[in-house]
C-alpha cells in the first residue's frame, strides 16, 4: 500500500494525474472523432459516387488497420507532415508536435471512423416519412436536421456511441508508446523503478475498470434522458 | 514517395505476416473454446458460477488489451513460485504470453457473443426437441450449439477482425510481427507513410479475406434456403 502513497514516497499522486491525463486524451479524441464524423457521415450518405468513395475509404482503412500502426504513422510522420506544410509557407525551423496532440489526433481519427458508422446507421434507420413530411411542410434543410433528424438520431446513436467511447478509452493506452504519461506509461515507469510490474499493471487494470464503470453509469443516465417518450 | 523502399520492405513485411497469422489463428482457436465454455457458464442457474463468468468477461472487456499483455508478460514472471513450475517454460516466451493474453481477451468477447446467441434461440425449438423425446444433452449439442454458432457469425466475424488488429500489440513485447517489423523499418528509415501504405495494405487485405469468408459462411448456413 505504501507504493500508492501520495507525495514523494509513493506513486499515488503520479497515477492520479496519469488517470486525469487518460480521461483528457479520451475526451479530446472523442471530440476530434465527432469532428471527423461530422465531415464523413454526409459523404457516406451522399448521392455522388466519388464522395461515397471518399467516405468509405476513410472508414474501411481506419477500421481495417491496427490502431498501433496508425499511432506509429502519426508519431513518426506527424512532425514531418507539419514541417512540410510549414515549408510551403516559408517556415523552415524544426517543429516538434506535443505528444498529447499527436495522440489525441491519432486516436481521434480512429474513433471518428467508428462514430461515422454509428451516425450513418442511426440516420439510415430513421423512417423516410420523417424526411418527406419535413419537406412537405416546407421546413428548411437546416431546421429539418437540427430539430427533427438529430433528436431522433441521438436516441438510436447513444447506445452505440457508448461502445465507441469504451473503444476510445481503451485505445488511449496505446499512446503510451509515444511517451505521453497516461495510466499505462506511468505504470510502466513505476513498474520499472520499483521492480513490481505485477502490482502496477494490475492497478492500471483496476483504474481502467473504474473509468469504464463510471462512464457506463453516466451514459445510462443520458440514455434514459434521450429515450423519454418512447 | 519512395517506391524503392516500398518494394524492398514488402517481402520483409510479408514474412512478418506469418507471425501475425500464427498469433491470430492460435488465439482464435483457443478463444473459441474458452468463449463457449464461459457462455455455457453464463447460462448456468447457479448464481456464483454465473457471476464468475460475468466477472471474467467484464474484466477482460473493460481493460485494454495492452494491460493484459503486460500483466501476463512482465507481471507473472515476478511470482517466484511460478518460476519454479513447468508453467515457466511457457510464460518466459513472449510468443506464448501474447497468445495467452489474446486468448483470454477474445474468449471474453466470444462468450458474450455466444451467450446472446443462446438467449435468442426460440424456446419453441427446444420444446420441439423435448416433445420428440430427444435428451437434453443431445438438444444442447445438436440443436442449440449449431443454431447459436450460426446466429453469432456476423458478430464473430467482427471479433476475428478486431483480434487481427489486436495481434499488433504483440510488437510491444518484443515480437516481430507485421506491426513490429513495420515500426522497425519506420524508425530506421524515417519514411512512415510508405511503410504504413504497405503494412496497412497487408492488414486490409487480411480484413477483406476474413470479411468475405464470414459472408460466405453466413450465406451457406443461412436459415432461408
Amino acid at each position: 500500500m505504501e507504493l500508492l502513497a501520495f507525495g514523494k514516497t509513493g506513486w499515488g499522486d503520479e497515477l492520479f494525474y496519469a488517470t486525469l491525463m487518460t480521461v483528457a486524451v479520451s475526451v479530446t479524441a472523442m471530440l476530434v472523432g465527432f469532428l471527423f464524423a461530422l465531415i464523413f457521415t454526409p459523404l457516406k450518405l451522399s448521392k455522388y459516387k466519388t464522395l461515397n468513395f471518399v467516405g468509405n475509404f476513410y472508414t474501411t482503412v481506419i477500421r481495417g488497420v491496427p490502431e498501433l500502426l496508425v499511432i506509429y504513422l502519426f508519431f513518426f510522420g506527424g512532425s514531418g507532415a507539419i514541417m512540410y506544410v510549414a515549408s510551403i509557407f516559408g517556415y523552415y525551423e524544426y517543429i516538434e508536435i506535443n505528444a498529447f496532440i499527436t495522440g489525441a489526433v491519432a486516436i481521434g481519427i480512429i474513433s471518428g471512423a467508428y462514430s461515422t458508422e454509428v451516425f450513418r446507421g442511426a440516420i439510415q434507420s430513421i423512417d423516410k416519412g420523417q424526411f418527406e413530411a419535413a419537406k412537405v411542410l416546407g421546413i428548411s434543410k437546416f431546421v429539418q436536421f437540427y430539430k427533427i433528424i438529430l433528436p431522433q438520431m441521438l436516441r438510436l446513436a447513444i447506445p452505440n456511441l457508448s461502445n465507441v467511447w469504451q473503444i476510445t478509452l481503451k485505445d488511449t493506452s496505446l499512446i503510451s508508446v509515444t511517451g505521453l504519461v497516461e495510466i499505462m506509461r506511468q505504470s510502466y515507469i513505476a513498474a520499472g523503478s520499483t521492480r513490481d510490474p505485477l502490482f502496477f499493471y494490475s492497478f492500471a487494470a483496476v483504474l481502467y475498470l473504474l473509468l469504464t464503470y463510471i462512464s457506463m453509469k453516466f451514459i445510462n443516465k443520458l440514455e434514459v434522458k434521450y429515450t423519454r417518450g418512447y | 514517395m519512395d517506391f524503392d523502399l516500398m518494394i524492398t520492405s514488402f517481402p520483409k513485411l510479408l514474412g512478418a505476416t506469418v507471425i501475425t497469422l500464427k498469433l491470430l489463428s492460435a488465439s482464435i482457436f483457443f478463444g473459441l473454446f474458452l468463449g463457449l465454455f464461459f457462455a455455457i457458464l453464463r447460462l448456468n442457474k447457479n448464481i456464483f458460477i454465473n457471476k464468475f463468468a460475468y466477472g471474467y468477461s467484464y474484466v477482460f472487456r473493460g481493460t485494454p488489451l495492452l494491460v493484459q499483455i503486460f500483466i501476463i508478460y512482465f507481471g507473472l514472471g515476478q511470482i517466484e513460485y511460478l518460476r519454479s513450475t513447468v508453467l515457466w517454460v511457457v510464460l518466459k516466451e513472449p510468443y506464448w504470453c501474447a497468445i495467452i493474453a489474446f486468448t483470454l481477451n477474445t474468449g471474453a468477447y466470444t462468450s458474450e457473443i455466444l451467450r446472446s446467441a443462446f438467449q435468442t434461440i426460440k424456446p419453441g425449438i427446444i420444446e420441439a426437441g423435448k416433445s420428440l423425446g430427444i435428451s437434453n444433452r443431445i438438444i444442447f449439442y445438436k440443436i442449440q450449439i449449431p443454431i447459436a454458432i450460426r446466429q453469432s457469425l456476423p458478430a464473430y466475424g467482427n471479433e476475428i477482425i478486431l483480434m487481427m488488429k489486436g495481434t499488433s500489440l504483440a510488437s510491444t513485447v518484443t515480437l516481430m510481427d507485421l506491426t513490429g517489423v513495420a515500426k522497425y523499418i519506420i524508425s530506421t528509415t524515417f519514411k512512415p507513410i510508405e511503410v504504413f501504405i504497405v503494412a496497412g495494405g497487408i492488414y486490409l487485405f487480411m480484413t477483406f479475406i476474413i470479411h468475405n469468408v464470414i459472408k460466405y459462411l453466413e450465406k451457406k448456413y443461412s436459415f432461408q434456403q
